[in-house]
This record gives structure tokens, C-alpha cells and sequence, in this order.
């Protein structure tokens, strides 16, 4: 039986044994202060923090790779289109483009943000799996509708993926092939709608049944976590290296 | 004579844009320490039947009583909900907890028991149902064999009066078919079964009753289980 995978959330290193919540909540604090610094310095020190968790994590670095491709190829679009659009002194001109210094470091900018944040969430988030993400979520007190709903997404997600294969197969097993015309529209939105309105009638299932099983609004989490040396470490360590980030953001030196 | 545990008098239901209603002055009850099998042609109401009694559906016009209480409102129902137990018939509407044992757990915590008393009974009630080593098991990569036992656990796990079951078969291999015979034959509880296979009804119910609009008649030929 095939399953959702989670290919970087097995593993012995010390990432991987380190307690999720210190893990949530430095990660968090990260992607907050480096989404928000407009500092080359900052986020080229956020981007070696960030690896420096990656190293620690002992992921595999092809699979890593691939991840950073795809992340990075929808910020390929930006790359064709800021420099060009942003205000800003011109670099290069061709008739009517032109590509300006400013829009230039501005992408930049924001490829190195976006890599940096994406390799921490990578290092420190999924290397737990989604389940003790949410547990641990749980712990810390975030709001309950959150965590639950993260937990009830991945537990149904497979069963709509299910359901999705199950009415791609009937179509083609009516002779259904995708072309460019309306007939291929119209089934494709059918599928969608169906998907839709099956996803929903069990949605209205699920919660039936929790109601036969006295649910009242409330979730109780069974899970318990143990903090220990290696935790308190890991925090100490990692909030210096974000006071740092949080100073050459203040700082500013000028990289560029 | 014992009070029924289930009563429903002069009900009268139909889903909302429906030419004709799948109940009309319906009338039935449940004694208790009953086996009864509901059969009926697809459509007949039986899987209604079982919600009514639960109020996941409100009748348009008569009473239910169930455990000698006469429920109407939602908080009635909530009462009903931890003496009565119902097994969805898919298993998967009924597991969303991310590991089993939390979700054989979930129901005793709602009654209100501490999340101690609620792991011992989730562990004694998946041992007595054969599902040793399967508390950190995650429950949407279990066969459908082993979500269908689950799903009987997180409801014995209430320790239910009253056990409802929806086609408790529908899906499931002989061997498995087996043991949910020897586990429903080893219950000291009344329940109803929907099902539509006879075979597995001779082994687990006394009576049968063919579902109509207006009352569940008994099948006269079925097997007796003397």
C-alpha cells in the first residue's frame, strides 16, 4: 500500500532526535526574521545557518536537491520578470526591455530568503514526521483548529487521492483521452466537481462518526515528549545565531 | 417482559427532495441481549435506520426511545452516543486519529476518562479484539481487514450497551469475516447488524428482519441459531 511520503522525516542524526517543539520553534523565529530582512548580509548568514542545520539533519543531498529545483524553478519566473519590472538604474537594455541593477539584487534578494528558509524548514521541520508535527504543535499551545487540521489534511489526503485514481480509472475505462477540446474540459471540471462533492460527503461522514464517539469539541493529545541535554543545546545555540542575524540586520553592512 | 432498549413509534423520514419517504409511521424495537440482522434491498433504510436511532438524522414526525429515555434533541443524542455504539461502514470515515491508539483512546477520553484510563482500556480492548502491537500503528496504512477491527475497537472501547453495525463485512476476506464472528459471538451486548450476506448473519444473529417503510418484518425462514 502506497502512502504519502515523508523521505526526510526517517532518520538517527541529531536533527532527527532533537525535540520537535525546540526544532518548531527556532524554525519559526527563522523563516519569520529571514522573510522580513531586506539585508544581503543577514540572509547570506541565514543561508550558512541554514546549512549548518542541513549538515547536522544528514539528509540525502541528491533528494535535497530536487526539492531546492523545485522550489527554485517558480522563482526562475521571478528572475524573468522583477528585473525588468522593477524601478531602478539600467544594467542592460534591449529595445523596449530593460533590466535594472535595483530589480536584479531585489530577486536575488528574494531567491536567497526563499532557499535559505526552505533549507531550514527542510532541515529542522521535515525531519519530523507530519504526525509528531502536529502533536508537537499541540504542545506548544498553537491553536488547536491549526494543529488538527494539519493532522486531519494528511490523514484524509491519501483517501482523496484514492478516490481521485479511482474516478481517473473509471474514465478511462470508457475510452477517455485528454485532448484540447471541450469534451476534455468538461470532464476534466466534472472530475474536479465530484472530487469536490465526494470530499465533502465524507467530511460530513468523518464528523458523524466522531459525534457517535461523544466528541464534543474538544481533542486530547496522548503524546508526550521528553526534553532533554541535547534540546536545551540546540536552543542555546540557535537563538546567539539568530541575535546575530537580527544584528547584521540592523547593521546592514552594504554587500552590494 | 424487559424494557426495550430501542423504541421508535409513528416515524416518518425522507431526505430532502425525495418523491417518497423511506419511513412512514415506522414502528420498531429492540429487546435487550437481541441479535438481530437487518436485510433489505439497497435503499430500504436500513443504514437510515441506524442513524436515526443515533441522531445523526432527526425523524420528520414521531419518538424515539432508546435505553428507556425518550431523545429528540441533540443533547438527548449526546447521552445515546456513549451507551450506543455504530460501526461506520466504511472504515475509513471512521479512523482519523494519526496513530490507532490514540484513536481507540478517542472515544473513553470523551466520556471523560483520564488519558491513563483511557490507554488501558484502549490496550485491553485491542487485545481482546487480537490487535496486539498495533497501538503505533498508523491507522491510514492498515489493511482493510485490520481498519475494519480497529474501527469495532474504538467503538468497544466506549463499552457500549448497544452495538449498530453497517455491513460489517462489505470489503473484508473469509478469514477476517471469521474473526468478526468469533469477536460479535463473545459480546454479551445486544446489537444489529446490517448486512447483506446471509452466511455471515447465520453465524452471528439470531433473527432477521427485512426493513419496509412502515416496520421491520421478521424473515420467517431464516436460520434460528438454536
Amino acid at each position: 500500500m502506497s502512502s504519502i511520503a515523508e523521505p526526510f522525516s526517517e532518520g538517527a542524526s541529531l536533527a532527527h532526535r532533537l525535540d520537535p517543539r525546540g526544532k518548531i520553534v527556532v524554525a519559526a523565529l527563522f523563516a519569520v526574521l529571514i522573510a522580513v530582512s531586506q539585508s544581503y548580509a543577514a540572509t547570506l548568514a541565514g543561508l550558512g545557518l541554514a546549512l549548518i542545520w542541513l549538515a547536522l539533519a544528514r539528509l540525502p543531498v541528491k533528494q535535497v536537491l530536487v526539492r531546492l529545483l523545485i522550489v527554485n524553478s517558480f522563482i526562475f519566473f521571478l528572475w524573468i520578470i522583477l528585473p525588468l519590472t522593477y524601478p531602478g538604474d539600467a544594467v542592460w537594455r534591449w529595445g523596449p526591455l530593460v533590466v535594472t541593477r535595483q530589480g536584479l539584487i531585489f530577486t536575488g534578494l528574494i531567491t536567497l530568503k526563499s532557499n535559505a528558509i526552505i533549507i531550514a524548514l527542510i532541515a529542522l521541520v521535515a525531519t519530523v514526521p507530519i504526525i509528531t508535527l502536529g502533536q508537537a504543535m499541540h504542545h506548544l499551545r498553537l491553536p488547536d483548529k491549526l494543529c488538527h487540521l494539519l493532522l486531519f489534511t494528511y490523514r484524509y489526503l491519501y483517501v482523496f487521492q484514492q478516490e481521485f485514481h479511482r474516478l481517473v480509472q473509471a474514465m478511462k475505462i470508457r475510452g477517455f483521452q485528454p485532448r484540447t477540446n471541450l469534451h476534455t474540459y468538461r470532464s476534466y471540471a466534472y472530475l474536479a466537481a465530484m472530487l469536490l462533492v465526494r470530499s465533502y460527503d465524507r467530511a460530513d461522514r468523518v464528523f458523524q462518526a466522531m459525534l457517535c464517539r461523544g466528541f464534543h469539541g474538544t481533542f486530547y493529545s496522548l503524546r508526550t515528549f521528553s526534553w532533554q541535554r541535547r534540546d536545551w543545546v540546540f536552543v542555546a545555540a540557535s537563538l546567539p545565531a539568530l541575535g546575530v542575524l537580527l544584528f547584521l540586520e540592523w547593521w546592514n553592512p552594504t554587500l552590494l | 417482559m424487559s424494557e426495550p432498549l430501542i423504541e421508535l413509534h409513528d416515524i416518518t423520514f425522507a431526505y430532502p427532495g425525495a418523491s417518497r419517504p423511506v419511513f412512514q409511521d415506522f414502528h420498531y424495537q429492540l429487546l435487550p441481549g437481541e441479535h438481530i440482522g437487518l436485510i433489505g434491498p439497497n435503499g430500504c433504510g436500513k443504514t437510515t435506520l441506524l442513524h436515526l436511532i443515533m441522531g445523526l438524522l432527526r425523524p420528520q414526525a414521531g419518538s424515539i426511545k432508546v435505553l428507556g429515555q425518550e431523545v429528540s434533541q441533540e443533547k438527548d443524542f449526546v447521552h445515546v452516543r456513549q451507551k450506543v455504539g455504530l460501526l461506520f461502514q466504511n472504515a475509513d470515515d471512521q479512523l482519523f486519529c494519526p496513530t490507532v491508539l490514540e484513536d481507540v483512546a478517542f472515544g473513553p477520553l470523551n466520556q471523560g476518562k483520564s488519558p491513563a484510563e483511557a490507554v488501558s482500556i484502549a490496550h485491553e480492548t485491542m487485545e481482546r479484539l487480537g490487535l496486539h502491537g498495533f497501538a503505533d500503528r498508523v491507522t491510514y496504512k492498515l489493511s482493510g481487514g485490520e481498519k475494519k477491527l480497529v474501527s469495532l475497537a474504538t467503538v468497544l472501547a466506549m463499552q457500549p450497551q448497544l452495538l449498530l453495525l453497517d455491513e460489517p463485512t462489505a470489503g473484508l476476506d473469509e478469514t477476517t469475516k471469521h474473526r468478526l464472528v468469533h469477536i460479535l459471538n463473545d459480546l454479551d451486548i445486544a446489537y444489529m447488524i446490517v448486512s447483506h450476506e446471509d452466511g455471515f448473519l447465520e453465524h452471528t444473529v439470531k433473527h432477521c428482519c427485512h426493513v419496509h417503510g412502515h416496520c421491520c418484518q421478521p424473515v420467517a425462514n431464516h436460520h434460528d441459531g438454536e
